[in-house]
């Protein structure tokens, strides 16, 4: 890298920030000039369209178009529902299916449940902010580079040579036989899946425990005048208290999950049975030229999150109708 | 949610239950040593659990490459060695063969960085409409902005790309002419394809937060006569820094982590490609080079634990309870 690229860099980073915030400020101030009559019309305008501009040319549009790549073959000719056939028959495919529905199921669920309890065990004790960073590091580690800190774990040598990965040493040491993790089927996709895990357990507990700690204290100790134990506070108090944020919690990790393809990618890309959808599609769609068949997978992707989608608007529904 | 409703304190009987509280926080406070031991133990073991492949690493990323392939990282004080060597060559060798992460890092921050700031203000302003400025139709677009989370990404790839590809170019290459200095692949699409994808989770989580700020404050402000932009700047803005300082961290951590977008849009040039991006390249093609790797992980980690370090502070208990009751 030489000086004039850094400095190529560096302009186009400051250019662009200054010129959007000259934008932003230039329309503001018009607006604020503009005459009485429709200025609220305006206003709302400014605040609104670039997000809804943004989204419809950018997201909305786009996914019209690929809805439709999922009807065609590779060369854009009308195939009808043939990708979509090929997905539901094809054993490599069928096994990309199930494993995105134990990815789904298993995340969310031990991801919350291990940084629901790990935030409840921390919470008031001494030294709490080193015990949440150590498990929040890894939500601060990219997929890529989390990818090789668990490749490293996994890490296998052949014969007589000494481990040098933890996982294959820790079979030493019990006597057992090191194993090729990542190559061996099924093992590998859970092995794949504690990444994930270890990566979202962060997320789950930051937000759980600034839940936690958003529960009035004086309910706390209410409940604990009445008598009751640790496990009934947590359960009565507790839970009820922080259930919108356990909802975030979950439907995020789990849309998280459902989008999972950069620790497929660096692990294993997809080999040994251990592709997802959202691996498939980028494999299809980018490598083998087979759009449609990427466009139908997304699309069966978009179906399996549709649930949980309608589970998080009805919470949020039920919250804007409460105020 | 009935169980959120907090009785207010009476003020004459305020003091009384404040010692009262005092009292029950210390008798609390013996009560949790004496009874969660089992607990602290539980999250000790978490605690390690979680910490320990990253310390291999980062041991073995200081270890001479001799020693990395053929003991484990634990065995470091029967087989001492210490070297900088490594970093040394994943950020500064010339030669062809080594990473050269030095400009893939500068890409990482140029991209991470305005495309943390334009969905911040741009989801703000729309979160701001939704939640104070009184339209038709406000509930059900805001319920498919919502919506719009799950389209995955992945959706909406090849078709943005040809539009990129369309009208995006020829503006890059015009800069470029003007500008020699920036190269005609540049950061461009990059931010705006962040920017798009963070936009309906920023709207919701900002919503979320704004429309929780008092009523009575901001309808005083206008009946005061101040407009929806000053109400926004002066008012929503500054109340709202716990949501944006959380909300910014996340996408700015998000995009650092991306490989997809990058991987799309970003051409893989050292002009523009991430430091992720190089990452996923050198595990493909070196991925038994462990001295290489080990280091080259770290260097991509350092930015995101000072972002997180030295932000952590927004993460403090009751974001709004703070606000509304201070």
């Amino acid at each position: 890298m030489t000086t004039a690229d850094l400095l190529g860099k560096i302009i186009q980073v400051v250019a662009a920030l200054a010129a959007f915030s000259l934008v932003i400020g230039l329309v503001l101030f018009l607006i604020d000039k503009a005459p009485k009559r429709g200025r609220d019309y305006w206003q709302l305008a400014f605040f609104l369209l670039p997000a809804v501009i943004l989204l419809l040319v950018g997201l909305i549009y786009p996914a019209f178009r690929t809805t439709l790549l999922a009807f065609s073959n590779s060369s854009g000719d009308w195939v009808g529902a043939e990708n979509f056939i090929w997905m539901f028959t094809q054993p490599a495919a069928l096994v990309t299916l199930g494993n995105t529905v134990i990815w789904v199921i298993c995340v969310p669920i031990i991801s919350t449940a291990i940084g629901l309890a790990y935030a409840m065990f921390i919470d008031k004790s001494r030294g709490e902010k080193y015990f949440k960073a150590l498990v929040f590091m890894p939500m601060a580690i990219s997929f890529v580079g989390a990818g090789i800190i668990w490749r490293f774990v996994y890490d296998y040598k052949s014969g007589g040579n000494e481990q040098i990965g933890l996982l294959n040493q820790i079979m030493v040491w019990v006597g057992l036989e090191p194993v090729q993790w990542l190559q061996s089927s099924p093992i590998n996709t859970f092995l794949l899946i504690v990444v994930m895990i270890w990566i979202q357990t962060g997320f789950a507990m930051v937000i759980c425990s600034a839940a936690i700690k958003g529960v009035p204290a004086e309910q706390i100790e209410a409940a604990q005048l009445d008598g009751t134990n640790p496990w009934q506070r947590f359960t009565n108090v507790t839970l009820p208290g922080i259930r919108g944020s356990l909802v975030v919690v979950i439907t995020t990790i789990s849309i998280a999950t459902l989008k999972v393809f950069d620790i497929v990618r660096t692990m294993t890309a997809g080999n040994f049975n251990t592709s997802v959808i959202a691996n498939e599609m980028y494999t299809q769609a980018f490598r083998a030229g087979e759009q449609g068949r990427g466009a139908a997978l997304a699309i069966v992707l978009f179906l399996l999150v549709l649930p949980i989608v309608i589970y998080n608007v009805r919470i949020l529904r039920q919250q804007r109708e409460i105020r | 949610m009935s169980d959120n409703v907090v009785d207010l304190p009476i003020p004459g009987t305020a003091p009384a239950v404040d010692t009262r509280a005092e009292v029950a926080t210390k008798s609390t406070r013996v009560k949790r040593r004496l009874t969660s031991r089992r607990a602290t133990v539980v999250a000790l073991a978490i605690a390690v659990l979680w910490t320990l492949p990253t310390f291999g690493l980062f041991i073995s990323s200081f270890r001479p490459a001799g020693l990395i392939s053929t003991t484990g990282w634990w065995t470091i004080f029967q087989n001492p060695g210490f070297t900088l060597d490594n970093y040394n060559e994943v950020l500064f060798s010339t030669s062809q063969s080594s990473p050269q992460l030095g400009a893939y890092f500068v890409n990482s921050l140029a991209i991470a960085i305005p495309a943390t700031i334009f969905p911040l203000v741009l989801a703000a302003m729309a979160a701001y409409a939704f939640a104070w400025i009184k339209f038709k139709w406000s509930g059900g677009l805001f319920v498919l902005i919502f919506a719009l989370q799950i389209v995955p990404l992945q959706l909406a790839l090849i078709p943005l790309l040809q539009m990129f590809t369309q009208f995006l170019r020829p503006g890059q290459a015009w800069v470029h002419d003007l500008i020699p200095m920036i190269p005609e692949q540049g950061y461009l699409p990059v931010w705006i394809a962040h920017t798009i994808f963070a936009l309906p989770l920023a709207i919701f989580l900002l919503h979320n937060f704004i429309s929780e700020i008092p009523g009575e404050v901001i309808e005083a402000a206008r009946v005061d006569g101040a407009s929806h932009g000053q109400v926004f700047f002066r008012i929503v803005l500054p109340l709202a820094v716990p949501a944006l300082a959380s909300f910014a961290i996340f996408q700015f951590l998000w995009v650092w982590n991306d490989l997809l977008v990058a991987l799309i849009f970003s051409g893989g040039t050292p002009d523009v490609a991430p430091l992720t991006q190089r990452l996923a390249e050198l595990t493909g093609t070196r991925g038994q080079d462990w001295q290489r790797l080990t280091a080259a992980a770290f260097v991509s980690l350092v930015v995101p634990l000072i972002v997180f370090f030295s932000l952590q502070r927004y993460f403090v208990r009751g974001l709004l309870a703070g606000s509304t009751k201070g």
